[in-house]
């Protein structure tokens, strides 16, 4: 296979599962967790190289694995301050992982790769990841669609209604770290929370209901990273800030269109 | 301690059973020692200045915090291994839910039903038709489609009391539920819900500042006091204990009301 049709294959199944989980983030005002979790995946990543793992890529997921649950603590723990607990994880992510890199000069890889993404290097090993939790990320909303929408609509409901509302929160915690793990290496971590949050406004903006906000959030994301990497590839940009800056693009317009209409 | 519980008929049986109740907020306490019971069909109203526990009393009966000491006990069961959740529903102090959130009134209407009994089963069609009878009962059926954060305060409560009536609970539990609604739509809420007790085999807890609205239904005297807490009770069976098919009775209600003011 080419790379590019790596590239294309393994966009076109993160644009499914990173604004899915994505929307729900966003509307339970964890917009932030994206950006938390892939700067400490990266840590992770780096860690993997020094300690000469031999999948730096797993030390990465599971650096993000510890983050969720390190957030989800806090989330509870602190409910005013959650936000403060994970802009310093973020922080701290980051810092560690420019540290480690500095700490070893003969990784060769370059950090670089992973703060804006390296879709082009996507191996078959690579792609059945993205596929898998792609799968189970799709297979999750639409099997739990309605305890989803209800524990983010209103998490009080949920517990009283008798949903199992710790097991929920985790399972959405770990889906999300895995989906920005295997996210890295196609838009980069510096961007990741991109392709989780823009979509999910676009589709807050322009949706009647919760439903068409999925439905669009996962539409205008799948347009932006093939419009965005087709363009990439033929003008040779960087497809990662492409694909976001489409989005953006993409936002915006609605926001014009918006406000012709109300006026 | 189950002793001195023997029902004299079938519809006295307890519904909140509150023994020794204590609950301390980082060890102020709020709730000291209270015993209090509801029974079936009572309408009790719970009242107490700020700060005096009502919200935290309701958070315990629900399940959303667990008390320090003493046991709730719902429907017979210890609260903890209560398992019917569908059997209450629960309008909590003004919904503070994101206005911009993407929600039909008919999508958070049926996510009433959306509880444990729910868990992995599809929607059905008896699913949806519950969710049109609670609009229609509460007349927001006109505004199913529009997104939860476009209505007024008083339309959104009424999305919230259908949501918490879809499941047909016998137990409804308010709290505060006409705070920030103008003085017409709290009339006719209130006559809504003295209609449901009086009508239908529901039993309600209510939290309230205008106790006076409904000082013709409650006694001048509370049932029982608990450090601030006042609680007021109406048993209500005018006829007999018969239990009435909620959705069903639902339904005729709005056809039979004839003011104006309740419906919109």
């Amino acid at each position: 296979m080419e790379f590019f049709q790596r590239a294309l294959i393994g966009g076109v199944l993160i644009a499914a599962a990173g604004p899915l989980l994505g929307l729900f983030l966003v509307l339970r005002r964890l917009s932030m967790i994206g950006d938390t979790l892939s700067h400490v995946s990266v840590a992770g990543v780096a860690a993997g190289y020094l300690l000469g793992l031999g999948s730096p890529a797993a030390a990465g997921m599971a650096a993000a694995l510890l983050a969720t649950l390190a957030v989800e603590r806090l989330r509870k723990a602190y409910k005013t301050y959650a936000e403060l607990s994970i802009a310093i994880m973020m922080a701290g992510g980051i810092a560690l992982a420019s540290l480690l890199f500095s700490l070893d000069r003969g990784f060769g890889v370059n950090i670089t790769s992973y703060l804006f993404g390296s879709i082009y290097t996507l191996d078959a090993a690579d792609l059945i990841w993205i596929a898998v939790v792609t799968a189970v990320v799709l297979a999750a909303v639409v099997l739990q669609y309605k305890e989803w929408f209800l524990m983010t609509f209103d998490e009080d409901a949920a517990a009283v209604g008798g949903l199992p509302t710790r097991t929920l929160n985790l399972f959405m915690s770990v889906l999300t770290a895995l989906v920005i793990s295997v996210s890295i290496k196609i838009v980069g971590a510096l961007l990741v929370s991109a392709l989780l949050t823009i979509p999910a406004a676009c589709g807050l903006l322009a949706a009647r209901s919760f439903r068409q906000s999925v439905l669009l959030a996962v539409g205008i994301a799948e347009a932006a990273v093939l419009a965005g990497l087709l363009a990439a590839g033929f003008w040779n940009l960087a497809p990662g800030g492409t694909v976001v800056l489409l989005l953006i693009a993409i936002l915006l317009a609605q926001l014009v269109i918006k406000r012709r209409h109300s006026l | 301690m189950t002793t001195g519980r023997i029902p004299d008929a079938g519809c006295h049986q307890p519904v909140i059973e509150l023994t020794d109740v204590s609950f301390a907020y980082e060890r102020r306490p709020i709730i000291e020692h209270l015993h209090f019971t509801v029974k079936e069909r009572d309408f009790a109203l719970l009242a107490g200045p700020n700060g005096a526990g009502k919200t935290t009393l309701l958070k315990l009966i629900v399940g959303l915090l667990e008390p320090d000491g003493g046991e709730v006990r719902l429907f017979g069961e210890p609260a903890r291994r209560f398992r019917e959740r569908e059997r209450i529903g629960y309008v909590p102090q003004k919904n503070a839910f994101n206005p911009l959130f993407p929600a039909t009134v008919r999508e958070v209407v049926l996510s009433g039903l959306y509880g444990r009994r729910k868990l992995f089963r599809r929607l059905t069609r008896a699913d949806h038709r519950k969710a049109d009878d609670a609009m229609h009962a509460l007349g927001i059926e006109d505004l199913a489609g529009k997104r939860i954060g476009m209505l007024s305060g008083g339309q959104q409560q009424r999305v919230f009391l259908a949501r918490a009536l879809v499941s047909s609970p016998a137990l409804l539990i308010l709290d505060e539920p006409t705070v920030g609604i103008d003085a017409e739509t709290q009339d006719s809420f209130y006559h809504l819900i003295r209609h449901m007790h009086q009508h239908h085999n529901m039993t309600f807890l209510m939290v309230s500042h205008d106790r006076e609205r409904l000082s013709s239904y409650l006694d001048d005297a509370p049932a029982a006091q608990a450090g601030r807490l006042r609680f007021y009770v109406r048993h209500s069976h005018d006829r007999d204990c018969a239990g009435t098919d909620l959705t069903h009775s639902l339904r005729e209600y709005n056809r039979a009301a004839e003011e104006p003011a309740l419906v919109r």
